[in-house]
């Protein structure tokens, strides 16, 4: 049955070129690549770590051709003459033989073995890199808390880091803690994932290689919205950066314009879950809005963050991201509408 | 009720059918290896029809980016169940099954060492996965807070605490698996005592068929794994019941303590399901190679140093928890050492082929699949021991291709091509080759098109467990080619399911020994009459019935 042989080859061929298929990606002006893809590492983590998978697929690749090679030889070769019905000759092994085919892929997997232990140490660092910038991560089920410590302040959903600090190349060290469940944190473009575990602390040490917004999400299945729990890292310019970080530090704006919206979010239980800086609203179980505005999304990359994505958002977030913590409010559409442009004013 | 055995009935065969209640009760009674068998093997079958299915629903959904066909929660309890159905309830008891109709036949014994015990292990197996669907009903608790689990097949706590899984749904899933690990323990410990006490006379552990070696380190470590699990369920219940808090880090318990715990089990548990595979293509490839399998003792050496290999990977699974690089490192080590003997497996397999006359019957072709597919999943396998790879595609897509070119390419290819080998035995009767053929090219097609696409998908950053996705995310191509190729293989199953109902009203009769085959089950009639063989074999090599086919060139010259 040639027939076998050729598909078999065909699909155990394509099965080879798809991590080829996959290296290419095109790349945006920024750096981003368009999907979360390990093959255009923006950060010297990442980049190890596609540097030894090159190497890990091509020894494989190797292993792969030599054995499909072999099967499909027997397959073509040694298929029963028609008519034939002979027994074959009987062969009970071969000593030579079978301890070459132990010692070779002893000798595979030692260099393997050695050449990953080298990657590992190189990028698990478990203190700080000298002059690198602390932020903590916290997991939420079902969105991301970023604290800011050496700024001063704390923000959710978009980790906005520098690609230099004084000029010289910034490592970022990310302390991962979890509020409640086993989050993992996840942006391929610059780190591999590191878990999020409650009552544990982890590390994560990125350092990106070129501006732009990276995309990932949450890897460690946490719940109902698990799929929802998205996440945006912009990487900036050292000047852009400290722009930000003057804008976040600063309380919230006091817009009188929009003082019945105020006054309604104030007085309502939106300040048990919610912090807006500068006011009475005080809460930690929820996404800080002191800066809402300057997200470019809400409900951890659910939706783009626009008046009208906002507006359903404060209606009824069960209807945008049905099962998340945040409960219908029941307001009236005019309350709704009054918030909402409270909440446009916090840029 | 009596379980022994009812004299008088294995030769009725034919002449005098019994009426329906009475043939009900003889299987539910029985404590006959060879009906047991055959009940684990075909319960398993139904449960991967309804695991398949909660497979396809998902397939469905992920088909396009932001469907919108299931419910976050439905599809949270869809991947947990088909998780949980596939591995014990699918896997597991069709190991069992095979075994406990084949290790008896081939070491010319009558039956397990405990029948009883054996009877009592398939009925806990069978109602743990009872109680385990029965959630779907049963466990509603709090208005809306679920039925079935909904907390994946490693249940990662604290994520299956009371706080935030609440009503009952995972004490169900608790309590059924249980109650089915159980019952495999009590099978484990029969088949070590039946293969070390039972083997007829002249056959040595060195004379015994690999597929009763391999059995024999399966139940070994069934032994070793399944307690643990057992301990951490029995743990997790008083977490949840009773207060306790083993695994609730609010209370000072350890998140991490569950993972130890589950891995310790869950990858013997990997193993477990696996050597069976290598077991039944160790049988076929010999026969439909007309060659002796090359290099029994090293492969019997393999198995044993898989089996104890097997016992200290278990952290690769907990790679991106945070644990120090040292131990990443060692358990990293460990886990290529273990590719060292199952590639030795490889190249013998490959090595019996060579110098053969093959013949491509259904058995074979499967067997062949089986080949090519074990070789891309442990070659993944071996890309996903690399520590900093499995940094990044660790709990994504990459991981779910992976284990289905194991466990589907792997065990459930093997696990057809047993049935397509073994059945003329069971039933008297064989499978149509033609329909058999169309099932594997269906199967085969449709699987690769389904897993293969993704790793891609993995690695382009898709994590697994997700209920949707959004569109500009570059997934969309490969998950709509995942999606399509469940077609094909739905058609295959088809196939499958059409040709046994086909040749048990119809097929050809099979004879005694339809493959020309060399172990002794095939020396008495098919299927087996009760007592199995008229008078005790002798052997006095690893291939009986070859001996008496050449007696001109027996294998216990060589051996
Ligand atoms: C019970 C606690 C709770 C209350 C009360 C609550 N929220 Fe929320 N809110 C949340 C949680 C939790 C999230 C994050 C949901 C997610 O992404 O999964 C959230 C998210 C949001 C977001 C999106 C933030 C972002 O950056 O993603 C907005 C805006 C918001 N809430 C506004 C309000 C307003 C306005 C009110 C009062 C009318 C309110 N919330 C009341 C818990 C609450
Ligand atoms: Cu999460």
């Amino acid at each position: 049955m040639p027939s076998l042989a050729m598909v078999s080859s065909c699909l155990l061929g394509m099965a080879l070129a798809l991590p080829a298929l996959a290296a290419d990606p095109p790349i945006c002006a920024d750096g981003a690549a368009p999907s979360p893809t390990m093959f255009a590492p923006r950060s010297i983590p990442a980049q190890k770590i596609l540097d030894v998978s090159w190497f890990v697929w091509g020894i494989c690749g190797l292993i792969f051709i030599v054995m499909a090679a072999l099967m499909i030889w027997c397959i073509v070769k040694y298929r029963q003459k028609p008519g034939d019905d002979t027994e074959a000759p009987q062969v009970y092994g071969s000593n030579p033989i079978e301890l070459a085919w132990t010692i070779i892929p002893t000798v595979i997997v030692f260099v393997l073995f050695l050449v990953s232990a080298r990657t590992i140490f190189e990028i698990d660092h478990t203190s700080p890199p000298p002059d690198s910038l602390e932020i903590t991560v916290v997991g939420h089920q079902w969105w991301w808390e970023f604290d800011y410590p050496e700024q001063g302040f704390v923000t959710a959903n978009e980790l906005h880091v520098p690609l230099t600090r004084d000029g010289k190349s910034v490592p970022i060290y990310l302390t991962l803690e979890s509020n409640d469940v086993i989050h993992s944190f996840w942006v391929p473009q610059l780190a591999g994932k590191t878990d999020v575990v409650p009552n544990r602390i982890n590390h994560l040490w990125l350092q990106p290689t070129m501006t732009g917004t990276y995309v990932g999400q949450c890897a460690e299945y946490c719940g109902t919205q698990h799929a929802n729990m998205l996440i945006t890292v912009v990487v900036h310019e050292e000047e852009d950066f400290n722009a930000w970080v003057a804008n976040q530090q600063a309380d919230a704006v006091n817009d009188p314009s929009v003082a019945s919206g105020r006054n309604l979010f104030l007085q309502t239980s939106c300040i048990n879950c919610h912090r807006i800086r500068g006011t009475v609203a005080n809460g930690t179980f929820a996404p800080d809005l002191t800066h809402l505005m300057s997200r470019s999304v809400i409900g951890s990359g659910v939706v783009a963050n626009t008046p009208e994505n906002l507006s359903t958002w404060v209606y009824d977030p069960q209807i945008i991201k049905p099962g998340c913590r945040m409960p219908s409010m029941k307001l009236s559409p005019e309350e709704v509408k009054d918030v909402v442009s409270y909440l446009l004013t916090l840029k | 009720m009596t379980t022994l055995p009812q004299p008088g009935h294995a030769d009725g065969q034919g002449a005098f059918r019994a009426p329906f209640l009475s043939r009900m009760h003889e299987w539910i009674a029985t404590a006959d290896h060879k009906k047991l068998g055959v009940m684990y093997v075909t319960t398993g079958l139904i449960f991967f029809l309804i695991g398949g299915l909660e497979a396809t629903m998902m397939r469905w959904q992920l088909a396009v980016p932001g469907n919108t066909i299931l419910s976050p929660e439905d599809f949270n309890r869809l991947f947990t169940m088909h998780g949980t159905t596939m591995v014990f309830l699918v896997g597991m008891p069709i190991l069992l099954g095979v075994a406990n109709y084949f290790v008896p036949l081939q070491i010319g014994a009558r039956d397990l060492a405990f029948p009883r015990l054996n009877a009592f292990g398939f009925w806990l197996f069978l109602f743990g996965g009872l109680l385990l669907y029965f959630s779907y009903f049963g466990a509603q608790g709090l208005y809306g807070m679920g039925s079935a689990p909904d907390v994946g097949w490693f249940a990662y706590a604290p994520l299956t605490e009371r706080t935030y899984s609440r009503g009952h749904s995972t004490d169900y899933w608790i309590l059924g698996l249980l109650v089915s690990s159980f019952g495999s323990i009590a099978t484990g410990i029969n088949l070590i005592t039946t293969i070390l006490t039972m083997r007829c006379r002249g056959m040595t552990l060195m004379k015994m068929p690999l597929l009763v070696w391999l059995m024999l380190i399966d139940a070994i470590l069934i032994m070793i794994a399944m307690p643990p699990l057992a301990a951490a369920q029995v743990m997790l219940l008083f977490d949840r019941l009773m207060g306790a808090h083993f695994f609730d880090p609010q209370g000072g318990g350890s998140a991490v303590l569950w993972q130890n715990l589950f891995w310790f089990f869950g990858h013997p548990e990997v193993y477990i399901l696996i050597l069976p595979a290598f077991a039944y293509v160790s049988e076929i490839i010999p026969v439909f190679c007309r060659k002796v399998i090359f290099g029994y003792p090293l492969m019997v050496a393999a198995t044993v140093s898989i089996g104890f290999i097997s016992l200290g990977v278990w952290v690769h699974h907990m790679f991106a928890l945070g644990l120090s690089p040292m131990v990443n490192t060692i358990f990293m080590g460990s886990t290529f050492l273990i590719a060292i003997p199952t590639g030795i497996k490889m190249f013998n397999w490959v090595g019996t082929m060579f110098g053969g006359k093959i013949r491509f019957d259904t058995p074979m072709l499967f067997s062949t699949g089986f080949l090519a597919m074990f070789l891309i999943g442990g070659l993944t396998g071996v890309m996903l021991a690399t520590v900093p790879f499995d940094w990044q595609v660790s709990d994504s897509y990459f991981v779910v291709g992976h284990f289905h070119y194991v466990l589907f390419g792997g065990l459930v290819f093997s696990i057809f091509a047993a049935i397509y080998y073994w059945f003329p035995k069971v039933t008297g009767k064989m499978l149509s080759e033609k329909l058999g053929k169309c099932q594997f090219w269906l199967l085969f097609i449709g699987f690769n098109l389904t897993f293969g696409p993704m790793h891609v998908s993995g690695m382009l950053g898709m994590p697994r467990r997700i209920y949707t996705y959004h569109a500009d995310r570059g997934w969309e191509l490969w998950n709509m080619l995942s999606s399509i190729g469940v077609l094909i293989q739905i058609a295959g199953v088809l196939f499958f399911a059409w040709n046994v109902f086909r040749s048990l009203r119809s097929g050809k009769d099979a004879g005694a020994d339809p493959w020309d085959a060399w172990t002794l089950e095939w020396s008495t009639t098919s299927p087996p009459p009760e007592y199995n063989f008229e008078e005790e074999p002798v052997v006095h090599s690893r291939r009986p019935l070859w001996d008496l086919k050449h007696p001109e060139d027996p294998d216990w010259k060589y051996e």
